[in-house]
């Protein structure tokens, strides 16, 4: 056991509850509009195209591509200091919307293939992105 | 009917800017409130709007009390951090306009020593970062360095922008930091400094960020035809605009996270002024991190969207070049106040008082506020 401080933890919110109970059980969900079948991502309470405030929560195919990326070598939390350098990868879902997440693999580049992957750590699930094809194979 | 020029910043206040200090916030906001008043040719009591910048020190209320003020005509929160003290200007001059006031401060104070106010803890408590809060800094996008990476790593891939781009800005801050004995920095910096310093959040090095300092700054905007005795140059607003990005909370969701609040705001401005970029004779723009002036650049149309890196490049941005930009130093090496420094930097400028790092002759110039994740204000102003 290390003294590692914990990771921060997202504050509760009734909007995002549901998103949240997703990725613990390993899915990535976002908000669909339950008018107008619009996605949305982060959650919010209207839906922008047509203000209707229902929604379906659907599950991302989990597949997209990589919009761009930074890597820290800086910790600002001390959660993140024994990670360092760890990268951040922002992701075009196939669905629209766009993600964030921590990448593990190696060279990035923009509109590189990119898949899910959810991992569950003490703190809470954690949102990442893998190379598609080596998921595939 | 247009606000231009209906308007001045009739004086102008700083205290020292320094790290550690041992004054509150509240303390500094009131030194440099103090003494942009008197620069004014005023007593406390004649201040009849008040815009105190940000949340951490004194609020309309501890301004009536201190200064005994009789009668408050208006105030004004504007909850945008770094856009806040441009975005005050346009209100200050809309209210100072239309005759609600005759003389509005606009007043910002800051003591980041503390840890608790340190970037990557403070901004975790601000609404506009709940997005942030709770989707980001779970996964370790904590702090603005990490947050604005993405958009400049974009920035790189698309358009070739590149490290000494970076650099040039840097460099420039730092030999105008020298001219100045207000300004924190004093060592002067290369383009290879900037290039092996330290990385921070890719492509951020140590040297593309911006200090983290204690001081206060402020400005008085008074009525154009307010008619006081004022001791110095007036300084018209000639053009004042405020803009939003889309998705203005979250980076990751905005459609174009290579696009700022500014470009919305910047062709109002030129159009209330009157002029266009080339006009513009000396700039004060927003330096949170080295890249967010080139985007600045490029969004205000000082040159097409994705050729900033190159615009700044041969020293373009120095004293002695066609647009010496930051000439206090800026966010990078003089002093963070919010870009309140930027306003009252700009002000000496067109009065002719900046001193060595005076751009000669200078009647017209303009300076930017960029704050949070993308807000971005702009004011024209001209020696009237
Ligand atoms: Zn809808």
């Amino acid at each position: 056991m290390t003294d590692t401080p914990a990771r921060p933890e997202p504050p509760p919110s009734a909007l995002s509850a549901a998103y949240w109970e997703g990725l613990r059980r390993g899915e990535l969900l976002l908000q669909v509009c339950a008018n107008c079948g619009v996605p949305r991502h982060y959650p919010r309470l209207l839906c922008c195209e047509c203000y209707h405030d229902g929604v379906h929560w659907c599950a991302a195919s989990g597949r997209g591509r990589v919009h761009s990326w930074t890597v820290a070598h800086y910790a600002y939390h001390p959660a993140f200091a024994a990670e360092l350098p760890y990268t951040l990868v922002t992701v075009d879902l196939e669905e629209g919307p766009r993600a964030l997440g921590r990448w593990y693999g190696g060279a990035l580049a923009i509109g590189l293939p990119v898949r899910v992957r959810i991992v569950q750590r003490e703190a809470g699930p954690e949102l990442c992105f893998e190379v598609a094809d080596a998921a595939a194979s | 009917m247009s606000l231009a020029e209906r308007a001045c910043v009739s004086g102008v206040g700083e205290t020292a800017y320094v790290r550690g200090s041992p004054k509150s916030a509240f303390e500094l906001q009131i030194e440099a409130a103090l003494a942009a008043i008197a620069d004014a040719g005023l007593r406390p009591r004649d201040i009849d709007g008040v815009i105190p910048i940000g949340i951490v020190s004194g609020i309309a209320e501890d301004f009536i009390d201190n200064f005994a003020i009789p009668d408050l005509h208006f105030s004004a929160v504007i909850p945008h951090g770094g856009a806040s003290p441009v975005m005050a200007l346009q209100a200050a001059a809309s209210v100072v306009a239309s005759g609600i006031c005759r003389h509005v401060l606009i007043a910002f104070g800051r003591n980041v020593s503390a840890a608790a106010n340190k970037a990557g803890a403070r901004i975790h408590a601000m609404p506009q970062f709940h997005y942030v809060t709770e989707f980001e800094h779970p996964l370790g996008n904590s702090a603005p360095a990490q947050i604005y990476a993405p958009m400049a790593r974009r920035h790189m891939e698309l358009y070739g922008t590149r490290v000494e781009h970076f650099g040039a800005v840097a460099v420039a801050c730092r030999e105008h930091a020298m001219l100045n004995e207000r300004a924190i920095m004093k060592k002067p910096i290369t383009l290879e400094d900037h290039r092996n310093s330290r990385l921070i959040a890719d492509p951020f090095r140590l040297l593309d960020c911006s200090l983290e300092s204690d001081g206060g700054a402020a400005v008085v905007v008074s009525a154009a035809a307010a008619g006081h005795d004022a001791p110095r140059p007036r300084v018209l607003i000639s053009g004042v605009a405020t803009g939003h990005p889309d998705s203005p909370a979250s980076i990751t969701q905005r459609p174009d996270m290579t696009s700022l609040g500014l470009a919305k705001a910047a062709p109002r401005a030129f159009r209330m002024a009157g002029v266009t970029p080339a006009d513009i004779e000396v700039a004060e723009i927003y330096d949170c991190f080295t890249y967010a002036v080139i985007r600045q650049l490029e969004d205000m149309g000082f040159c097409a969207k994705g050729e900033g890196g190159p615009f700044v490049a041969d020293g373009r941005l120095r004293l002695g070049g066609a647009l010496p930009t930051n000439t206090h130093g800026g966010l990078l090496s003089q002093a963070h106040v919010w870009g309140l420094n930027h306003v009252v930097e700009l002000v000496r400028q067109l009065r002719g008082e900046a001193g060595r790092a005076q751009v000669a002759g200078a009647r017209l110039g303009l300076v930017t506020g960029y704050g949070d994740l993308g807000d971005g204000a702009i004011a024209i102003m001209r020696r009237g």
